[in-house]
């Protein structure tokens, strides 16, 4: 059974990608979509033999490297943590194959775009199920391949393909660190499966690593090296600047790959990894540190953007930093039960994203819309569940609300906590969290009301045609909808509440879970409160306020609207810089040094020579050359003889 | 196959046979029409070529893999009364090679089926050149190494220089004279080898123990010989403008098969026949290594030609493996070979890949082309696997030998892996930026607009690439696995030469 989940995406893949133009489009397009959504039904029953019944176990398959101890196998390792995953991948992208059917039905290419995403689910699985450092590494460059290859799946645009460039690269350097985070792991535990390096994890506790003339304890530094490859894929300060961009991609791709799950696969990594974590408490803060920094800074910049996919993308931003912060602190159940319900409610906000751009003739900028909640009721109420899940609302004492309410809340409350345990990053998570939830509220809520109130702003054509979406669309969002608002009640005893113990068992480190004062539980939903007002007072009663503060400029919203000026450094320093060295090293290094000198120099020498001696110019140096090596042979052969010949 | 069967002698000499019956044929066919030749010499090649291809898989299913000495040894008299003699034989770490140069000889044929300019003369001078590396892989005594070794540098030398583009008098001169810095030391070196152990044998030399002092000097000859080959920086500069001129043909085996001469003599010679001086510039070997995997990834992305930004990639990848070699450890070593082999089908299949849009086009300009994908939609997925292989994606034979390098420099200096592991990310940033420029975006350029896909010869020619780039990267144990013993016994005799001497 998990064979087939794991490996009948990838069938569907391979036989939509190579032989799609024989099949035709429907056939593909049924083949990968049942194939998905068969894994989707076998992974609940995995789920339930796994994480309920307790089967844990590991599939090995076949062996991909062996060197010694430098073992990787290719293997399905099941435990609660991968079962949790195969559960939200397979599901989100079962409804995302489905969504796609109405969404990419004007598209030329759907068999190639099928193919892709089952790739991408295919890669996905084999790093949830990664028994060793090296499968996950697999897995891992996996979905960062199919979602290269998914943001410039319109390869004619050219910023298509830049954006898919960018993703590729800037996840390259967080591979970098995770590749040299393996490596370290075989250095230090002479292992590269997981269970092997984390048995070593006691005993090498004083263990020093010498890196750049520093010495580092090794644990740590490994903590740290794994947790750059993180950064990298799940999008976190400094290495983030690749996800808005992403949006170039088709939208149901933007809510499969860039909300639900490739991006959190650096919190399943952090998870996966816990026992290094724990045992690294100065990296485990600087995953704070980052963590929280993300959550609010994706925020405030989620505050000026106008585009209607860009706001959620750096809301997904935002929460993978809460889900950071949480793992940084030991909350690793936390961490999870957020990464759960937030693919559900972001995948919602995405698909429903797409479902107002498929409606709207493809326009994307909020500044166009307004008041259309008419002509799309549906995805209108389906958004308005979505937002509800993501800024948290519920009752606190009571603890009953959306999902995000559950599971946003618990992380904020596990910072309080950590910080009065005597974690100092802790109270800062705290804070930045906090922040983070009103200004997530706000944009939030400024997103709903730019969208689908007021007066609507845009094109009269496109009004005139804009229309619901087809039941096709509409199907993948109620369900995820349905998610959105039971999930975090219904998972909350185990993920994080009294059964959590028995449901993680030793794939997760469970800590005991004290009761904050009920300010703390308040305080989340009151700024979230307080964010809705603000929306409302900004764009429902004072509608135009919004963009007339824009408009007048001033530094603040630049800095804001420009992304802190990230991209602008970035493009300055790396790519400028890599192009000026590149060329000094090849106008400058090869042409004038090395060959200037070497073999231009000698050329130039011996020819000036060699015309002045025989005046010949045929011009057919190889002649020469030809006879030169061969009195070379004739000289060797000489020299060896006669030395032989003593 | 009986016992007595001198397979590696009819395996090195069977393409000669085949070069010789093209030559004759042409004697014999010289007042005939041209082009009849030439229909005869194509298939002749084609066949030669496959022989020796079925007969070297023979030897591979035939070699014993738990043996760490030489195999299938083959020795007779030939110029004894000087010290001389005719010995062949492999062990794990030469045969992999001979089976990549039999693997790689009938796609180039295939690949130069529509060469215009002296047929006959070009595909006897690949069987010829297929002799001498070949034999370079077998050869068990000094001087049989040195023929072949330097011998196929004349082949090469004139495919480049007749069958080359504009600029080939240049880059073949350039060619020329840097492989001869190389090879006049080290065949200094080979006398004063000679001198000191009475002896050319291959097998004796590899049990003398050298003088300290010596062996510093017979490493740095060798080195200069072999790091040309590799090529290693900054002695590289001759292998962009090589490749350049090169016919298509010429390119593969240039980056598939020659560049391998220089690691696979680090592995016969100065590692186990110098192991004090292997220990001593190891720490050289690391910087050039690292400095050539970063400064040659940056050049790459700064080339407007297709074949020169994959020149220098092949620089880059080539540091990989003398990383690998000198890490001297197993993981390092099976990843040096491992990147070879690897390198030797990745390398070669972008030079194909080139070729077949140069065959259309006749230019390698990057700025020419663009938006290919529209019309060559079979051509782009192939082209994109082999780009991503040679970016080192998992699943591919690319990423093994880069990540067991890697981890095994790693052991020796983690600053050293952290070098090259820079250099995996900027492979990514001139792969990608290649094949956006070359295959995605719009198609504007109206000489394109009926440019053909791929025809049968050419999926002929990559499916034996695609394949083996897929299985060696997903079943890496397939190729390890043979190379294990001799790597173990090659690493044993260090380790204990170091103890011995006190190191």
């Amino acid at each position: 059974m998990p064979l087939i989940i794991v490996f009948g995406p990838l069938i569907g893949a391979i036989l939509a990608g190579l032989f799609g133009r024989w099949l035709g489009e429907r056939a593909s397009m049924a083949l990968t979509t049942g194939l998905v959504i068969l894994s989707a039904v076998l992974s609940a029953f995995v789920f339930y033999d796994v994480a309920i019944a307790g089967n844990e176990r590991v599939i090995e398959l076949a062996r991909w490297i062996s060197i010694g101890s430098f073992e990787a196998t290719w293997s399905i390792k099941l435990d609660t943590l991968s079962a949790v995953m195969l559960v939200v991948v397979t599901f989100v992208s079962a409804l995302v194959h489905v969504y796609s059917w109405g969404y990419m039905s004007h598209d030329p290419h759907k068999a190639r775009f099928f193919a892709y995403l089952s790739l991408f689910t295919f890669a996905m699985l084999s790093l949830v199920t990664a028994n060793d450092f090296l499968q996950m590494f697999f897995g891992w460059e996996g979905v960062g391949l199919a979602s290269y290859l998914l943001i410039g799946f319109w390869y004619k645009k050219k910023s298509a393909n830049d954006a898919a460039i960018k993703a590729f690269v800037v996840n390259r350097v967080g591979d970098f660190g995770f590749a040299l985070g393996v490596m370290a792991v075989f250095a230090v535990f002479g292992a590269i499966t997981f269970d092997g390096a984390f048995a070593g994890v006691e005993g090498e506790a004083d263990t020093v690593l010498t890196f750049f003339g520093v010495n580092f304890q090794a644990i740590e530094l490994i903590a740290f090296l794994l947790f750059v490859g993180a950064m990298g894929k799940s999008a976190q300060f400094f290495l983030h600047t690749w996800l808005p961009d992403a949006m170039e991609g088709p939208t149901p791709v933007s809510a499969l790959i860039h909300a639900a799950t490739m991006v959190t696969a650096g919190v399943f990594l952090v998870c996966r990894c816990w026992p290094i974590f724990e045992a690294a408490p100065n990296a485990s803060a600087f995953v704070t540190v980052i963590g929280a920094t993300t959550a609010l800074f994706a925020a405030t910049v989620g505050l000026a953007q106008n585009d209607i996919k860009r706001v959620v993308a750096y809301s997904t931003c935002s929460q993978l930093g809460y889900m950071f912060f949480a793992a940084g602190l030991g909350a690793y159940g936390a961490a999870m039960f957020h990464l759960f319900t937030h693919a559900f409610f972001k995948a919602l906000l995405f698909l429903g994203a797409g479902s107002v751009i498929h409606g709207l003739s493809n326009e994307q900028d909020m500044r166009k819309m307004g008041g259309v909640y008419k002509m799309l009721p549906f995805t209108w109420v389906l958004m308005l569940i979505g937002t509800l899940a993501l800024t948290g609302v519920g009752i606190p004492g009571l603890k009953i609300g959306f999902a995000g309410f559950y599971s946003k809340d618990m992380i904020i409350e596990s910072a309080w906590l950590a910080g009065m345990d005597g974690v100092g990053v802790g109270m800062l998570a705290f804070w930045a969290g906090l922040i983070a939830a009103g200004l997530t509220s706000f944009y939030s809520w400024r997103l709903i009301f730019m969208t689908f109130h007021g007066k609507y702003r845009g094109d009269k054509a496109v009004l005139d045609h804009a229309h619901e979406s087809p039941m096709v669309m509409l199907v993948p969002l109620i369900l995820l909808a349905v998610g959105a608002v039971f999930a975090g009640g219904l998972f909350y005893n185990v993920f994080v509440g009294y059964g959590a113990e028995d449901f993680w068992r030793e794939s997760l480190a469970v800590h005991g879970h004290e009761y904050p004062p009920l300010w703390v539980l308040a305080a989340p939903v009151a700024i979230s409160a307080a964010g809705f007002l603000a929306a409302i007072w900004a764009y429902l009663m004072n509608e135009g306020l919004g963009a007339r503060l824009a408009a007048r400029g001033g530094p603040l919203h630049a800095f804001l609207y420009n992304k802190w000026y990230f991209d602008e450094i970035y493009r300055f320093v790396f790519v400028r810089g890599a192009a000026a060295l590149g060329d000094l090293f090849w106008k400058v290094g090869d042409r004038r040094i090395i060959d200037g000198f070497g073999p231009d120099g000698f050329a130039a020498t011996a020819l000036a020579g060699a015309r002045r001696v025989a005046r010949a110019q045929s011009g057919y140096v190889y002649h020469y050359a030809f006879v030169m090596l061969i009195g070379v042979l004739v000289f060797s052969l000489w020299v060896v003889a006669g030395a032989g010949g003593r | 196959m009986p016992a007595d069967f001198p397979i590696l002698s009819w395996i090195t000499f069977i393409p000669l046979l085949g070069a010789a019956l093209i030559l004759i044929l042409r004697v014999l066919m010289r007042g005939e029409d041209q082009a009849h030749l030439e229909r005869n010499a194509k298939p002749v090649a084609l066949i030669t070529t496959l022989v020796t291809l079925a007969l070297t898989v023979v030897l591979v299913a035939a070699f014993d893999r738990t043996e760490t000495g030489f195999q299938f040894v083959e020795e007779a008299e030939w110029l004894s009364e000087f010290g001389l003699g005719y010995r062949l034989g492999v062990d794990g770490l030469s045969v992999l090679f001979i089976l990549l140069t039999s693997f790689l000889m009938p796609i180039c044929i295939l690949a130069s089926w529509n060469i215009q300019k002296r047929v006959a003369d070009y595909m006897a001078a690949f069987l010829i050149l297929q002799t001498l590396m070949i034999g370079v892989f077998c050869a068990l005594d000094l001087v049989l190494f040195y023929i072949f070794f330097e011998g196929g540098l004349i082949p090469m030398f004139l495919i480049i220089g007749v069958w080359g583009g504009a600029n080939r008098v240049y880059a073949a001169f350039k060619f020329f004279l840097y492989t001869l810095l190389g090879s006049v030391l080290m065949l200094v070196a080979m006398v004063a080898m000679f001198l000191q152990a009475g002896t050319t044998d291959i097998t004796v030399l590899l049990q003398t123990e050298f003088a300290r002092d010596l062996q510093m000097w017979l490493w740095l000859a060798f080195f200069a010989s072999f790091a040309v080959k590799m090529p290693m920086w900054p002695v590289h500069t001759w292998l962009p403008d090589a490749h350049v001129e090169a016919p298509t043909a010429g390119s593969v085996i240039l980056a598939g098969v020659l560049l391998k001469m220089g690691g696979y003599g680090f592995l016969r010679f100065s590692l186990p026949m110098f192991p004090e001086a292997s220990q001593f510039f190891a720490p050289l070997v690391f910087v050039l290594s690292v400095i050539a995997i970063i400064y040659t990834s940056l050049v790459a992305f700064r080339q407007t030609d297709i074949k020169k930004l994959i020149a220098y990639s092949s620089v880059a990848h080539m540091g990989f493996v003398t990383m690998g070699l000198f890490a001297m450890n197993e993981l390092g070593v099976q990843g040096a070979i491992f990147q070879m082999l690897s390198h030797g089908v990745i390398s070669g299949a972008l030079f194909l890949c080139v070729g077949v849009i140069y065959d259309r086009m006749h230019t390698r300009e990057i700025a020419f082309y663009g938006g290919l994908v529209h019309r060559m939609p079979v051509y782009a997925a192939v082209f994109m696997l082999f780009a991503l292989a040679n970016v080192g994606l998992p699943g591919t034979s690319g990423f093994v030998g880069e990540i067991m390098t890697m981890a095994g420099a790693f052991l020796v200096d983690p600053r050293v892996a952290a070098g090259a592991a820079l250099g995996v990310i900027l492979s990514a940033v001139y792969m990608l930026t290649l094949y956006r420029n070359v295959v995605f975006g719009e198609l504007t350029n109206p000489k394109l607009q009926d440019i053909a896909d791929m025809n049968l010869r050419e999926w002929i020619i990559f499916v034996p690439l695609v394949i083996a780039t897929l299985v060696m990267g997903f079943f890496s144990t397939l190729v390890t696995d043979v190379t294990a013993a001799s790597i173990g016994a090659l690493i044993e005799n260090y380790d204990a030469a170091l103890a011995a001497a006190g190191r």
